[in-house]
């Protein structure tokens, strides 16, 4: 079976890869460009460990064929630091302690990383309801909520104690 | 390994004939949710995909004669952002913006939703109350049916296999017209229905229902209408009289099997309160109360 070629853009980088029909962006990503932090957990679209953003929408990359992805532009977790520097979203996760065993991390950040570019002002509420594909069987969700509205203010500018 | 092929076709015609000529079985791919799970699971063996996300018009939504068209592929999100639409149509709006996460909105679409062939299926209850038609197309050019045409039993549909529905057209809304879906599950997201409703309706200026329909989801093969509950609606206002007739419509047409997420008795008596709760709501979007849940 001959491969597909497909052109993308991910994490701004244009980027090049060979794919058979039935691999998923996640195997893609995972097993042939290298990028290895979107995890696969259910590989059926309810964990959201694989999530990355998709021209402009969060998606499951265990539910995108790789050979879909021709002419997109993606962001994984790999693209949301600036070099060295943290972004927001993954410094506060760290100072909340947002995490435990780390699997479901990369699909949290990356959602919440889509949740204020959509909406910079969520309510707690709007929050959880963005986050609900997201599974953390660690974390009980309150100290990633806590993470994710003290992100969002000081992406407002609004910086808390 | 077997050999899947993939094709993103750029015009009806080509997906037509991509389909027509494949000598084993074609899928046809808009948003994936549910394909891609059944191919990895192995319960389809394609040998070709067919994205018709390239075809142009397929996703989008635009107003054509009064009402709205909605390409058969439009994701959820883009959907649930349209403001015209969800002014005019919340019911269907809110109903497949109840299908899974936020991930799973940026991809699912009604036509997949349909086609997919759940009796479970959140927007098709919605879809069918709307009086919703789809645009068809295949080998034999395009036909236009009734949305509750197209599905024949758990996964199956209509349609022959080089078709492919390319959108849905509403009808216009006269005024004093809306639309509520509600569903049952034991909690509050990211759930498949126990029981689903969709209602449709018009009232006249004194509030009075004028014309109506009444899906059930989830309690018989597939996605049913209910004449005789959407019958009981019209020509009376939301009393208690007809609440109990339209309960004991809904719970007449149920003919749900017991599985895990209820019983047939739990079922049948779950299709009544619903469609006595989705008709209170979309009596008061009729009537211009917001977010009405007052009864």
């Amino acid at each position: 079976m001959a491969k597909s070629y497909v052109s993308a853009t991910i994490n701004g980088e244009s980027s090049e890869f060979l794919c058979e029909t039935q691999q998923t962006l996640l195997d893609v990503l995972r097993d042939v460009v290298g990028l290895t932090g979107s995890k696969e957990g259910c590989a059926s679209g309810d964990c959201g460990a694989c999530s990355v953003i998709m021209d402009g929408r969060l998606v499951c990359s265990c539910l995108v064929l790789g050979v879909e992805a021709e002419g997109t532009s993606i962001t994984t977790i790999e693209g949301i630091a600036t070099g060295e520097k943290l972004h927001p979203v993954q410094q506060k996760f760290l100072e909340h302690a947002a995490l435990q065993c780390g699997f479901c991390t990369p699909g949290l950040i990356v959602a919440t990383k889509a949740l204020l570019d959509e909406n910079p002002n969520p309510t707690e509420t709007e929050a959880r309801y963005w986050l609900a594909g997201n599974l953390c069987r660690c974390t009980g969700y309150d100290k990633v909520i806590r993470a994710v509205m003290d992100a969002a203010a000081e992406l407002r500018g609004e910086t808390v104690g | 390994m077997s050999s899947l092929s993939y094709a993103a076709p750029t015009s009806v015609d080509d997906a037509v004939k991509l389909l027509a000529g494949s000598s084993g079985l074609a899928k046809v791919l808009s948003g994936g949710t549910d394909l891609l799970v059944q191919l990895r699971s192995g319960r389809v063996k394609p040998e070709l995909i067919v994205d018709t996300k390239k075809i142009p018009g397929i996703i989008g939504i635009r107003e054509e004669n009064g009402g709205f068209v909605i390409g058969a592929g439009t994701p959820g999100a883009v959907v649930e952002a349209h403001a015209g639409l969800t002014a005019a149509w919340p019911g269907l709006v809110e109903a497949l913006d109840l299908i899974g996460s936020t991930q799973i909105q940026g991809r699912c679409s009604l036509a997949g939703n349909l086609c997919n062939g759940s009796p479970a299926a959140d927007s098709v209850p919605a879809l069918f109350a709307a009086n919703a038609i789809a645009v068809v197309v295949g080998s034999k050019g395009r036909r236009e049916i009734p949305v509750e045409q197209i599905p024949t039993g758990p996964g199956r549909t209509s349609l022959a296999k080089d078709e492919f529905i390319l959108e849905f057209k509403l009808p216009p809304r006269p005024a004093r017209s809306s639309d509520a879906y509600l569903r049952f599950i034991p909690r509050t997201e990211m759930d498949i229905a126990v029981v689903g409703c969709g209602v449709s309706l018009t009232l006249d200026a004194k509030g009075v229902c004028t014309a109506a329909r009444v899906a059930l989801g989830a309690v018989a093969p597939t996605v049913i209408m209910v004449p005789a509950a959407a019958a009981a609606l019209i020509g009376h206002t939301l009393d208690a009289d007809t609440l109990a007739k339209l309960d004991a419509a809904a719970q007449a047409a149920a003919k749900p099997i017991s599985d895990k997420r209820g019983t047939i008795e739990y079922r049948t008596k779950i299709a009544g309160v619903l469609a006595r709760r989705t008709a209170a709501i979309a009596f008061d979007r009729a009537a211009g109360i917001k977010n009405g849940k007052a009864h």
